[in-house]
């Protein structure tokens, strides 16, 4: 008889080690391989009921009436529901309250919720949805954000008129001249955060009245006040936990299914599921948003900068979201990672008609970057110099003034990141042996040489780390520390939310190292323990982190008590399991010290404050960190089919610390994937208001073979006000690797390309 | 939804003769995606994974025979010295996993102009094998392709196979999609040479509300090509590009959300040249193109 063993992957049991600064398995990492991870959308529970949501075809329309009878007839329907069975405020918003939980008189976007039903299947409440008849007058949508605001005649889409926010960034001389001046209008697409896992989650009834909801989302508590009052219940019976999250990348900010499915819940008083199809899920959550900029730079004969000017308007949709603070971004970091003594920004986000915009990794950088980069690009060719040597001359460093007149109080290596991508050895040229995956049009065999042109190009980019502009912005950790079968095992709950970036696996590193024990276990996150802030804004390392280091501290500094009490010694240390003095070396098993106590500590961490911006000049310390990051594309064109394959992509960014090497590396090469998507492929494209491409087979996200190998730089230069120094990674290779590649392409075909995505239109000109 | 599992063509046929609003499916590639978006609601599938008869393919009288129900991947392993073209079409059709599972008789049923076989049938002078419980017919491929996913196929009848020659010369196909892989043609374009005639195939894909030929590039080029089959030399780069304006002049396509017609017209010329090109190459080289 033989023994069934296996050998390939490591059993789920098998113990997890490792500290900051090290590597450890992912504790989820396995089972997301095998396809066995439970995401929210695997969620399942006896007798439980499907919601499904029905949505205007129509980007603005009056709604005259609804009947929902038809949907009710229906046998298996328990419930359709309306805004007038919304049981508490029917409004809900991240920064500004303006959103319906379900549409009362006006739809404003295509994809608006209306009603919702539940049915004890899936099919019957599609069915049902679909027989619930609307009836609307249709209006002219208003689709460009420039005329939103300035327009004549242009209808307001919400009580207070089509501005969302206007952030001027005002900095020294606003009349300085210069020699050379170069100028440009850019445009970016709207892109769409293309993660896998579908809007999804569970409302479970409770016995209290209340309601539990399982759920996939970015900021469990957020979530919780805005669930809360629509329901027309305190907070404390809206209890949430986190379900299997498919990604992210800023587009679970939002609210979704969260406020329906608990309706329906309580509503029938049976657990109810709510998934969002695929192409539902396009019209299910924010976009990065669209934007149009002019853009002008002076500098001196050298190429040092000597004004930049730009007026950029963003298309935040049909509401707000998170609009404000993507528009602060842009303009606060407008300019890029550069020195430059006279600024004046202008910055605009709108409401239309289009899909509603929000958060997307990058955050109004990555607009603002596509824009200065290139301008940095066509000013280097005015000067007469390369793209790296304009980038040195102005670079920003440690001691610098932003143009908010915020001091660069932390390193800022852009020099070296530049100087780092440059010095990296080209990748080898075209050999005549064809091997069609490494060409244009790749699998599609277009070319076996004929056409192809090489080019090169540069990036690089400034992201602000962590909520800005005074928000208080922190998180909770409760940690325990106690004797679990003869061993010490701490456990580290918290509300922070594991998006598939390895946060879960970091807590436990960070446990270990503090407290010196090996086994940690994280709880499940939900809101039975304090707000974590959002997985976002490139935070979560450095806040939650920061949470459960200083809980672990706290833990610590009670066992180092029992441990003065019993052996008289201060100078103590907790390593291996051990409870250690520096001159007596190992005193005790920490198991011993601990005894039957369990020791635990709950600790709110918050980062240095930072500062509004006065609305009328842009100055203040609006931010706390600055994360860089530099790329050089290497791209091969087929200039007769507009096609483009990028060879290889270096960059270098500076991290602070790297907590966990591996998570760093994925992280910038995962960025640096949906920036070449951004500038080569992926675009929400609109027509009158209306989605053209709301699935993944017309909207197009990088294949294995469109993303090249990545050579990879980390610097480590230690934020001395961040928890071990570290600096936010998630976001800053999102925003180079774009106006890299597209300057890439640009060096290639010597064409101005405006526009990303750069469309094979856009370069054979057809 | 009745869901019909036949397990030999006579009950196959039997059963589209009864409820010929059944869709057939094998691979699903396009049916599945109809009845997961909600645009077909069919009241049966009549699965065709277990009609041993239509999975497999052979020699019959110097043509292939194709079951409808061969997958993509056997295609490109097993027959890519014999159908080139064919096989590299298959290569470029989705994901490994859609490879495993799509067949060309599916891709004939869709009747999409994108459809990816479609171009190198038209170039080989494929035949549609058709069956019904009237009894089995053939449909040339010119006359298959009725309109925007409309066939010459009857209600009651199911594909049974696709018969084409085996190359006599160097194939080539060549799609144009807006990513490396995975992608639904922008357009596509099949050559095969054919010396013992003296001619030369051509299929278009994604060009026009059907896939279809190019009979004036052909014409042209078989014209230049007629004393060069016995003494083979290098084509002038004007008569590749003649070939392809003729081409593009073939096509009558649309702007749509993955191309404007204007691209593709002029990407479907760059395609034509290009494939004639290396064809053409392999001919004076004395190579048939295999799929590698």
């Amino acid at each position: 008889m033989t023994q069934m063993t296996r050998t390939s992957n490591p059993p789920l049991t098998t113990p997890i080690t490792g500290g900051v600064g090290e590597s450890p398995l992912r504790p989820d990492g396995a089972l997301k391989v095998r396809g066995e991870f439970a995401y929210s959308s695997d969620l399942w529970a006896d007798n439980m009921l499907w919601g499904v949501t029905l949505r205007t075809p129509h980007p603005y329309a009056r709604i005259r009436s609804i009947d929902v009878g038809p949907a009710l007839a229906l046998p298996g329907v328990y419930a359709a529901l309306t805004h007038e069975d919304v049981p508490g405020q029917n409004a809900y918003g991240l920064e500004h309250i303006d959103q319906p939980v379900l549409a009362v008189d006006v739809v404003r976007y295509q994809g608006e919720a209306v009603a919702i039903v539940a049915a004890d299947h899936p099919e019957t409440a599609r069915r049902a949805a679909a027989a619930i008849v609307v009836d609307y007058e249709v209006l002219e949508p208003v689709d460009n954000a420039e005329t939103a605001i300035f327009g004549e005649g242009v209808p307001k889409l919400h009580e207070g008129g089509n501005l969302v926010r206007y952030v001027p960034i005002l900095f020294g001389d606003q009349d300085a001249t210069a020699e050379v001046v170069v100028s440009g209008t850019y445009e970016v697409g709207m892109q769409d955060q293309a993660f896998l896992g579908p809007e999804s989650g569970m409302a479970v009834p409770a016995e209290d009245g209340g309601v539990d909801l399982y759920v996939a989302t970015q900021w469990l508590h957020v979530d919780q006040q805005q669930i809360a009052p629509a329901l027309n219940l305190p907070q404390d019976k809206v209890r949430i936990t986190l379900a299997g999250v498919g990604g992210a990348f800023g587009a679970r900010e939002d609210l979704s299914m969260q406020v329906h499915a608990c309706m329906l819940a309580l509503h029938t008083n049976k657990p109810v599921k709510m998934v969002y199809t695929r192409e539902e899920s396009f019209f299910g959550h924010v976009h990065r948003h669209p934007a149009v900029m002019h853009y002008e730079h002076g500098a001196d004969r050298d190429g040092k900068l000597v004004y930049v000017r730009a007026k950029m308007f963003l298309d935040g949709g049909a509401y707000a979201s998170s609009t404000g603070a993507v528009v602060a971004n842009a303009a606060t970091l407008g300019v890029g990672p550069y020195n430059v003594p006279n600024v004046k920004i202008e910055g605009w986000g709108a409401y239309t008609n289009n899909p509603p915009c929000g958060a997307m990794r990058g955050f109004g950088a990555v607009q603002a970057c596509f824009a200065y980069e290139s301008q940095m690009d066509k000013l280097a060719e005015a000067i007469g110099v390369d793209p790296v040597e304009i980038r040195l001359r102005n670079a920003l460093s440690e001691g610098s003034v932003m143009p908010t007149g915020q001091l660069v109080d932390s390193a800022a290596p852009v020099r070296e990141l530049m100087e780092r991508v440059r010095d990296k050895p080209m990748p080898p040229a075209r050999t005549s042996e064809v091997d069609i995956r490494t060409m244009p049009g790749g699998a599609s065999n277009t070319t076996h040489g004929e056409g192809v042109v090489r080019g090169v190009g540069y990036g690089v980019g400034i992201k602000n780390i962590c909520f800005s502009e005074g928000f208080d912005d922190y998180s909770t950790a409760r940690v325990r520390l106690e004797v679990i079968g003869g061993e010490p095992v701490a456990m580290v709950h918290t509300a922070a939310v594991e998006v598939g970036q390895g946060l879960v696996t970091l807590q436990a590193q960070i446990a270990r190292t503090e407290l010196g024990v090996q086994r940690v276990t994280i709880q499940p996150a939900d809101t039975s323990v304090g707000s974590a802030g959002s997985t976002s804004a490139s935070r979560q390392s450095y806040v939650t982190g920061g949470a459960v280091q200083s809980a672990c501290a706290a833990v610590r500094a009670e066992v180092f008590d029992l441990a003065r009490e019993r052996f008289g010694v201060s100078d103590l240390a907790l390593e291996g399991g051990k409870v250690v003095s520096a001159s007596r070396g190992v005193l005790a098993d920490l198991s011993d010290v601990l005894g039957d106590r369990a020791v635990e500590h709950t600790r709110e961490y918050r980062h240095r404050p930072s500062f509004p911006i006065d609305p009328l000049t842009g100055q203040g310390n609006a931010h706390v960190q600055y994360g860089f990051a530099a790329h050089r594309a290497v791209v091969d064109v087929d200039v007769d089919l507009g096609l483009v394959r990028v060879v290889e992509l270096a960059c270098a960014q500076d991290v602070g610390k790297a907590m966990n090497p591996d998570a760093v590396i994925g992280q910038i090469q995962g960025g640096s994937a949906q920036g070449l998507g951004l500038a080569v492929m992926e675009e929400i494209q609109l027509s009158g208001a209306k989605i053209r491409n709301p699935s993944f087979t017309d909207y197009l996200i990088p294949t294995i073979l469109d993303m090249p190998p990545m050579t990879i730089d980390v610097l480590e230069l230690a934020d001395p006000n961040a928890p071990y120094g570290l600096r936010g990674v998630g976001e800053p290779p999102t925003i180079s690797s774009t106006p890299a590649i597209v300057a890439a392409i640009r060096d290639a075909t010597k064409l101005a390309l405006k526009r990303i995505p750069v469309r094979p239109e856009h370069i054979t000109g057809t | 939804m009745d869901f019909i599992r036949p397990t030999s063509l006579a009950e196959a046929l039997r059963a589209k003769a009864e409820v010929p609003e059944a869709v057939p499916i094998a691979g699903g590639t396009d049916v599945m995606v109809e009845l997961n978006f909600d645009r077909r609601r069919p009241p049966a599938l009549l699965d065709l994974n277990a009609v041993g008869e239509i999975a497999k393919w052979s020699e019959v009288d110097g043509r292939i025979r194709l079951g409808a129900a061969v997958p993509y991947v056997r295609v490109i392993d097993e027959l890519g010295d014999r159908l080139p073209g064919l096989a590299m079409a298959a290569r470029t059709v989705g994901s490994p996993q859609i490879r495993n599972r799509g067949t060309v008789g599916g891709n004939l049923a869709a009747a999409s102009p994108a459809g990816d076989s479609h171009p190198p049938l038209l170039a080989s002078d494929a035949v549609v094998e058709v069956a019904s419980v009237r009894g089995t017919r053939t449909i040339p491929i010119t006359e298959f392709y009725l309109g925007v996913k409309r066939s010459a196929l009857e209600p009651d009848e199911l594909i049974t196979a696709v018969l084409l020659p085996p190359a006599d010369g160097p194939q080539q196909f060549s799609k144009v999609g807006t990513r490396n892989a995975m992608v639904i043609a922008v357009c596509s374009f099949a050559v095969a040479l054919h010396p013992a005639s003296g001619t030369v195939g051509t299929g278009l894909g994604s060009a026009a509300p059907t896939p279809r030929r190019a009979p004036e590039a052909e014409d042209y080029i078989a014209g230049e090509l007629s004393a060069l089959w016995q003494s083979p030399a290098p084509l002038a780069d004007s008569v590749l590009r003649r070939f392809g304006e003729l081409v593009g002049a073939a096509a009558q396509p649309i702007d749509d959300v993955r191309g404007s017609a204007a691209y593709r017209r002029h990407a479907l010329a760059v395609l034509a040249r290009r494939t004639l090109g290396w064809a053409w190459h392999d001919y004076c080289e004395g190579r048939v193109t295999a799929c590698a």
